[in-house]
């Protein structure tokens, strides 16, 4: 075979081109199907949730069943929601970040630290009904004996923190070991550099960590059904049954009764807005951050 | 610094080949990194069966050059080539043209078949070695599948001879089937210059091919190349400026984004003619 | 248990890195550590203690039924002289394989299509943009995705796949028995479908993530060698990654296989061991979300714990893998 041989010939040329050309048009139909099924879904909430919004469905509590088209709402659990996730984030918070820098900070490469993270990854993946297993097992069944508000604010929380000590540890270090040396050198302690510099720095982060564990619990479901179980009335007492927003659709999507499945929808709405909503801001707020970097 | 050329006057010394001996031709060639212009009005004739060298300090934009020929950079969306780039007399930019009909210049691999075709004429060796994760037998068969069937003696063929012009054959010859990852780093790149003749192109693009390799290794390489030269077009962009006159044939002189100087090596490191290339040379300059 | 924390806190305190504040420099600098410490500390109570809950809980249930607990797919809560109370864990267990099975199945080709169009074809601009709405699609809560997957997939399922398939097939053929079932669109391929569509944007992201960290070099190189795109995806990006994109795809079957509210709406929640493709079915999380607060009785609320561990230990063997297979930055 002498120089200057054989290109492809013409039509295997052409083969190739065309297999490139059904390549591309597999994956542009993948990804439209991804499109699709999400503006199926969004349209569909649209279009079942507010076409059953009234004014009532925010300042009425739960209808009974058979009330009249249109009649009662959701007040009942939208307060309940409120009050559980900023029970469950209250404490996420807390631990979360507190966690978060200390295997950022503390642990850092040590073994124990390792076994930490591992152990907030599992409860990151952690399916959320076992975590309503869980607090069932233990406050429910156990230390306060009956359903309650706390152990659904507390089930929220177990899986509010994985997500915010992983985001806490993560932002942490990308703060520059200049800027702790730098607090050091004027004679502050380690916690006081900490607290005063490195969290300040990394603000933006940390309100982003917030907001994808509000995205998380904010939805959930599961582990509600067990914990703070669900109550037909407005309430806001902490140690007894609580409302919730998710516990609501659950009953009311299953049943039969035309004005329960439209209160459902409108729920579901409710729901997905403050969901993605929490997740877009917290989205922003990270590739503003990374921006300035 | 001392070399403030100043940018409109300076001229080109260029002593080129004749027009039927170039290959590749490229004509006033601007190149953009996005809004960053990093090549002015580039000359660059190419001759067949020769080695061309493309020296200059870091940042000149030699390997920028070098990248257009095959149109590499086209995998990045903003970088862009304006000019003429004539491969047999073709301009490889034009969007219209037959050797490349559908490329808009701008955009990326969408469609890549006749990209696919040009490359295949056009190889590339690059800096780091490449060996793609695969046995050192499939590296080189792989290439020659993408253009044609091959029955299995003349693929065990096409492989031995690929091997023995990049100077490898008796370092691989026993382990053909093992991993190309294997490999030193100056066999690795050895490999990668066979893979490239393997399918027969027209010309071999090298960019620093030898930078991360020893001298034994690099001793090695630029036997292989010698040898390549009857049958193959070279263009290879180096930093060691003994490396370019121990085996070019010519040598582009290149500072800042422009080409200063093109001449036959025999006479560019002898007497260089502009006071850049005099001072790069002697060593003066980055 | 506080002096064995500080015991842990002396020990571990020297080992860490970095910068450290001089000896004695007050402000409360041990008090803040050991609150950081004692976080820390509470996640690993908390998994310890989510463990021992579902040991303890599901235990009355194993030591009652042995190993027939795997193997039974009786589920008979409301026991009688004739038919007395007994679960085995068969149906859900199955179930809950199965579903994540066939979502992962259908979602893995659609991943690897979104990931290389995003890097490879789409331009950059509107990749971005799309890159978004993936991950919006992981934002929306799986109650939602139940309810949609009740209310609009379902019937549609049901009108215009299952009923032309049942009238169509030959119900004693291998396709007529694989497509039977009540034509309500509740059973266990529409609820892997839903599955599917939930994890599809987390392994597409993380696809994606891999395939942009494949060095650009090697990209160039496959390129320069006259390949179209379609061989430099087939033939060096994709073998590339092979090995991370295995953990991606067990991070997804984690998610499949605990996933809750979505399947309980969709799947037709019965207990035997499905028999079909369009069968009702359950799976271990849907079986206790349905059954746990109506629970009757002792032993019925044990089972369910039992089910809960059973699922506790999958998930955690996945994860495992998936961190084996991916190192943890890409979790």
């Amino acid at each position: 075979m002498a120089n200057g041989v054989p290109m492809a010939s013409a039509p295997r040329h052409l083969r190739r081109k065309l297999t490139n050309y059904i390549f591309v048009g597999l994956t542009s139909i993948a990804t439209a199907l991804a499109l699709a099924a999400l503006v199926m879904i969004l349209w569909s909430l649209v279009a079942k949730g507010l076409g059953g919004i009234n004014l009532a469905a925010i300042t009425q509590d739960q209808p009974g069943g058979g009330a009249d088209m249109g009649q009662g709402g959701l007040r009942n659990g939208l307060v309940g929601s409120l009050i559980l996730c900023a029970i469950g984030m209250a404490i996420a918070l807390v631990i979360g970040i507190l966690s978060g820098t200390w295997l950022a900070e503390y642990g850092d490469a040590s073994r124990l630290a390792g076994t930490v993270r591992f152990i907030n990854d599992v409860l990151l993946s952690a399916p959320s009904i076992l975590v309503g297993l869980f607090v069932y097992e233990l406050l429910v069944s156990h230390l306060v004996g009956h359903f309650s508000a706390i152990a659904g604010g507390v089930a929220l929380a177990v899986l509010a923190t994985p997500v915010i000590t992983r985001t806490t540890e993560d932002i942490l270090r990308l703060q520059s070991n200049q800027l702790r040396e730098a607090g050091m050198a004027l004679g502050a302690g380690k916690g006081l550099v900490i607290r005063a510099i490195i969290w300040r720095a990394s603000r933006t982060g940390l309100v982003t960590g917030g907001l994808l564990g509000f995205a998380r619990i904010s939805g959930e479901t599961a582990p509600l059904l067990f914990t703070s179980l669900g109550n037909p009335f407005l309430s806001v007492n902490l140690g007894q049954p609580m409302a919730s927003l998710p516990t609501i659709i659950f009953n009311f999507a299953l049943s039969a009764d035309d004005n329960w499945r439209r209160l459902a929808w409108v729920a579901a709405l409710i729901i997905a807005v403050f969901v993605l909503s929490a997740n877009i801001i917290g989205r922003a707020l990270a590739a503003r951050g990374s921006s300035h970097k | 610094m001392k070399f403030e050329i100043s940018q409109e006057e300076q001229p080109t010394v260029m002593v080129a080949p004749a027009p039927e001996e170039r290959v590749l031709d490229v004509r006033g060639l601007d190149f953009y990194y996005g809004k960053t212009r990093a090549l002015h009005g580039v000359d660059l004739p190419v001759a067949r069966n020769r080695i061309t060298a493309l020296i200059g300090p870091s940042g000149c934009g030699k390997s920028t050059l070098l990248r257009t020929l095959n149109r590499i950079y086209d995998l990045y969306p903003a970088q862009r080539a304006e000019g003429q780039i004539l491969f047999n007399g073709e301009n490889l930019l034009n969007p219209r043209d037959p050797v490349d009909p559908e490329a808009s210049g701008s955009g990326r691999p969408r469609v890549g078949g006749d990209l696919a075709r040009l490359r295949a004429r056009i190889g590339m060796v690059f800096q780091r070695p490449t060996p793609f994760p695969m046995s050192i037998y499939d590296n080189i068969a792989f290439g020659v599948r993408l253009q044609r069937s091959v029955g299995k003696a003349e693929m065990d063929e096409i492989v031995e001879r690929s091997l023995t012009r990049a100077a490898l054959w008796d370092e691989a010859k026993d382990k053909l089937h093992q991993s190309g990852l294997g490999l030193s780093g100056g066999q690795q790149q050895r490999l990668c210059v066979a893979r490239g003749i393997a399918v027969e192109p027209e010309v071999l693009l090298l960019d620093e091919p030898a930078s991360a390799l020893d001298p034994l290794s690099t001793a090695k390489l630029e036997t292989a190349l010698l040898e390549l030269k009857d049958s193959f077009t070279i263009v290879i962009v180096t930093h060691n400026l003994q490396q370019a006159a121990r085996i070019s044939d010519y040598t582009a002189f290149m500072l800042m984004g422009r080409l200063i100087e093109f001449r036959p090596s025999s006479e560019a490191f002898v007497k260089p003619e502009t006071e850049a290339m005099r001072d790069y040379v002697t060593g003066r300059y980055g | 248990m506080a002096d064995a924390l500080m015991a842990a806190m002396v020990e571990q305190a020297p080992r860490s890195k970095g910068p450290r504040g001089a000896p004695g420099s007050g402000n409360g600098d041990g008090l803040f550590h050991a609150l950081c410490f004692s976080a820390a500390m509470v996640l690993m109570a908390t998994l310890a203690g989510l463990l021992v809950a579902l040991l303890i809980g599901g235990w009355p249930a194993f030591s009652r039924f042995g190993f027939s607990f795997f193997t039974s797919s009786v589920w008979n809560p409301s026991g009688t002289p004739d038919n007395p109370e007994a679960y085995g864990a068969a149906g859900p267990i199955a179930g809950t394989l199965i579903t994540a099975f066939i979502a992962m199945l259908l979602a893995f080709p659609l991943a690897v299509g979104i990931a290389v169009f995003l890097v490879e074809f789409c331009p950059r601009r509107l990749a971005h943009w799309v890159g978004i709405a993936v991950e919006l699609l992981a934002g929306i809560p799986s109650i939602v995705y139940g309810m949609w997957g009740l209310f609009v997939l379902a019937p549609w399922f049901a009108e215009h796949i299952q009923t032309p398939l049942l009238l169509d097939l030959d119900p004693d053929g291998f396709w007529g028995k694989l497509f039977s079932g009540v034509p309500n669109g509740a059973n266990i391929f529409t609820a892997s479908l839903i599955l599917a569509i939930m994890v599809l944007p987390y392994i597409a992201t993380v696809f994606r993530e891999l395939l942009l960290s494949i060095p650009p070099y090697l990209r160039e190189a496959a390129y320069g060698m006259g390949c179209t795109p379609f061989e430099v995806v087939r033939n060096i990006m994709l073998p590339y990654i092979r090995r991370s994109a295995v953990g991606a795809v067990m991070l997804g079957l984690g998610r499949a296989l605990g996933e809750t509210m979505a399947v309980t709406f969709i799947i037709g929640n019965s207990h035997a061991l499905p028999h079909s493709l369009f069968d009702s079915g359950s799976t271990i999380a849907s079986t206790i979300a349905n059954e746990f607060t109506e629970a009757t009785g002792d032993l019925h609320v044990s089972a369910l714990i039992a089910l809960g561990l059973i699922l506790f230990l999958i998930t955690f063997a996945t994860l495992a893998a998936a961190r084996l297979l991916l190192g943890r930055e890409k979790l």
